[in-house]
């Protein structure tokens, strides 16, 4: 819609990046944003709009504000990966990604938070701070909660994105971009989504180029798009998708950006219901809509059948031996010689690098690294990372079993619960929360398959409840068709953020609402 | 069974990154006891799974030179070089041994 506006002229890009802008500045308790690149914005900004003028825009997206996890390369731009090791750093060239939204004419406002090094579930490990769920300032979420005392509660009572690409997807959520990018390693993108009420695209592991993402795991890191909608996931899927020479993890096959149809006909679906993903730990709440969108599908004459993945309570563990594996290696490049922080310390290379690493990672971090290590120890390589391996095959093959039976799609929960306060989440450490909370999107990065989270209702709390679809490798067109049907059916509900009425009335109404396609 | 002084001296070592205090240590212990629950899975006549992507076959392009020449950006984000070069501490000093780190291993 808000590309349609761009066409006609009844919004300039620069009036739009300034609005988005400005809405940055008086959502900035929200803590979303680590960078704001507030002068190139402008510029590009600027320069689509003499595209509009001459009628000659770049493609939908030309003049769209977007947001992008600070993990990514962003040319001229700090990137910090929220940490002390990063911080600085100004990368001298852009992620393939980046790259291709910019070639598109999108107007990059800034960098989002997130985890530290994007190990997280919660986007309140990083050094700048936790982000803060838009819904904690929503009038739902306000009306739901119990007032102790009308000061205190407001500041107190915020609950978390989610993460780790937790920014992200509360900068999408609070109107100040219109998509974002994330990283999806665990369900980095899907689970912010779901608890902020956005979209949250993983896509198949080899479709997006990785070249530019500063990596956690090789193996299983994509790029994630969080938007406001299916059809604008599909969009930016379609700018970003294809072979990249930069990256070799990228498949050959030609992409073809799509469209998405509207379904009317679903009696040729099978839906599947894995039943291991009714986890220890479930909400009784997320059970129901989970239970009701099955009724949605069946009564709509799709068929759906509840499948088997048996070895999806070992994929967490699974996750932590090799994520830690490929951390330990990943994060032997932070050695402050080439770029990022370096110590002062300059007895010895060794004790210099030993300094830096003290100095520049959390605790987080370093414990990863150190438990990767011991994982790779010459005694424990084949005990624990190559047997991890071969969980691997299995939690893989479970689902090429399930999709060879006759199965589209997978409909899943997202996340366990809707998003917890801060007070309550920190209790627990960082692994334990994970590990939580990582299970019902874990197996999907394991076996590389796409999955999109889907907002879907609101709980008793007034916050976000989104479910899951996983689909077949490559099948991103399948997938985000059946979500789009999904999405039309269940209506999710628009935030309403108090603090956005106090702008520019008219304008906002129009934009709330607004996808770009 | 908790990990030795020695290995935990060696994966300070190896990582190049401390434990810190006693919760690194007792982060670790746990890490090792979350993974042991792998071994219930039984794995017998399963390959290990290296890439997903492990059916096809891995892009190669031509080895012609396509980019490049661009030392001056990459010098721009180091903290210590001289001319062309990153400048680095001297090499071939191994970090010091456990007893005379400033590490909170030496305690153990």
């Amino acid at each position: 819609q808000v590309s349609a506006a761009l066409k006609e002229g009844r919004v300039s890009p620069t009036e739009l990046c300034q609005q988005c802008l400005s809405l940055i500045k008086s959502t900035k308790f929200l803590n979303a944003y680590i960078t704001i690149a507030e002068e190139t914005a402008l510029k590009q900004a600027e320069a689509s709009e003499e595209r509009y003028k001459r009628g000659r825009p770049l493609g939908v997206l030309d003049g769209i504000p977007i947001a992008v996890k600070d993990n990514f390369n962003t040319a001229g731009i700090e990137t910090t990966c929220a940490s002390n090791m990063l911080r600085g750093y100004i990368s001298p060239y852009n992620a393939t990604v980046v790259q291709k939204l910019l070639d598109q004419g999108a107007v990059l406002l800034g960098k989002t938070n997130l985890d530290e090094f994007a190990m997280g579930s919660g986007s309140t490990d990083g050094v700048f701070g936790p982000v803060r769920n838009p819904w904690s300032y929503s009038r739902q979420y306000k009306e739901k909660s119990v007032p102790k005392s009308h000061s205190e509660d407001k500041e107190s009572n915020w609950v978390i994105t989610g993460g780790s690409s937790g920014g992200s997807a509360a900068a999408v959520s609070s109107f100040t971009c219109f998509a974002a990018l994330g990283s999806d390693t665990g369900g980095s993108t899907r689970n912010p989504a779901a608890h902020c009420g956005v979209v949250g695209l993983k896509p198949t592991y080899g479709l997006i180029s990785r070249h530019g993402l500063i990596p956690l795991v090789n193996s299983m890191d994509v790029p994630g798009i969080l938007t406001r909608c299916v059809d604008d996931a599909a969009v930016v899927l379609g700018s970003l998708a294809g072979h990249d020479p930069k990256d070799s993890t990228t498949i050959q096959d030609s992409f073809k950006p799509f469209e998405l149809p509207n379904l009317t006909d679903v009696s040729k679906l099978s839906i599947g219901i894995p039943k291991e993903y009714h986890a220890p730990g479930l909400s009784g709440e997320i059970l129901a809509v989970w239970s009701k969108a099955a009724d949605l599908f069946r009564n709509a004459g799709a068929k759906v059948v509840e499948v088997s993945l048996p070895h999806t309570c070992y994929s967490i563990v699974c996750y932590h031996v090799l994520c830690t594996a490929e951390v330990a290696s990943n994060m032997a490049r932070f050695d402050g010689l080439e770029y990022g922080h370096r110590s002062d310390m300059k007895e010895s290379t060794e004790s210099m690098y030993a300094a830096t690493r003290r100095e520049g990672f959390n605790d987080v971090v370093r414990g990863r690294i150190l438990s990767g290590n011991y994982f790779l120890l010459k005694q424990n390589y084949e005990k624990y990372f190559v047997k991890a391996q071969k969980v691997r095959r299995l939690i893989a093959n479970d689902f090429v079993k399930v999709f060879r039976s006759g199965v589209d799609v997978l409909l899943t929960p997202t996340t366990l619960s809707d998003a917890a306060p801060y007070k309550e989440f920190i209790k627990e450490d960082n692994r334990t929360r994970s590990a939580q909370n990582d299970i019902l999107t874990q197996a999907a990065n394991m076996a590389g398959l796409p999955a999109i989270n889907v907002p879907t209702a609101l709980s008793e709390r007034g916050l976000p409840i989104g479910l899951q679809f996983i689909g077949r490798s490559f099948q991103e067109q399948q997938l985000l068709t059946v979500a789009k049907w999904f999405e039309k059916q269940v209506q999710f509900p628009v935030i309403q953020l108090e603090e956005v009425k106090r702008h520019d009335h008219d304008v906002f109404q129009h934009e709330k609402s607004a996808s770009f396609s | 069974q908790k990990v030795s002084v020695e290995v935990l001296d060696h994966l300070e070592h190896l990582a190049l990154v401390d434990f810190r205090d006693s919760e690194g240590v007792e982060r670790l212990q746990k890490a090792i006891e979350f993974a042991d629950q792998l071994h219930e899975v039984n794995t017998d006549g399963v390959e290990p799974m290296d890439s997903v992507l492990e059916d096809r076959c891995l892009y190669l392009r031509e080895d012609d030179v396509t980019e490049g020449n661009c030392t001056k950006e990459l010098l721009e984000n180091a903290r210590e070089k001289v001319e062309e070069y990153f400048v680095a501490p001297p090499g071939n000093i191994p970090l010091p041994k456990l007893e005379e780190r400033d590490t909170f291993l030496q305690g153990s």
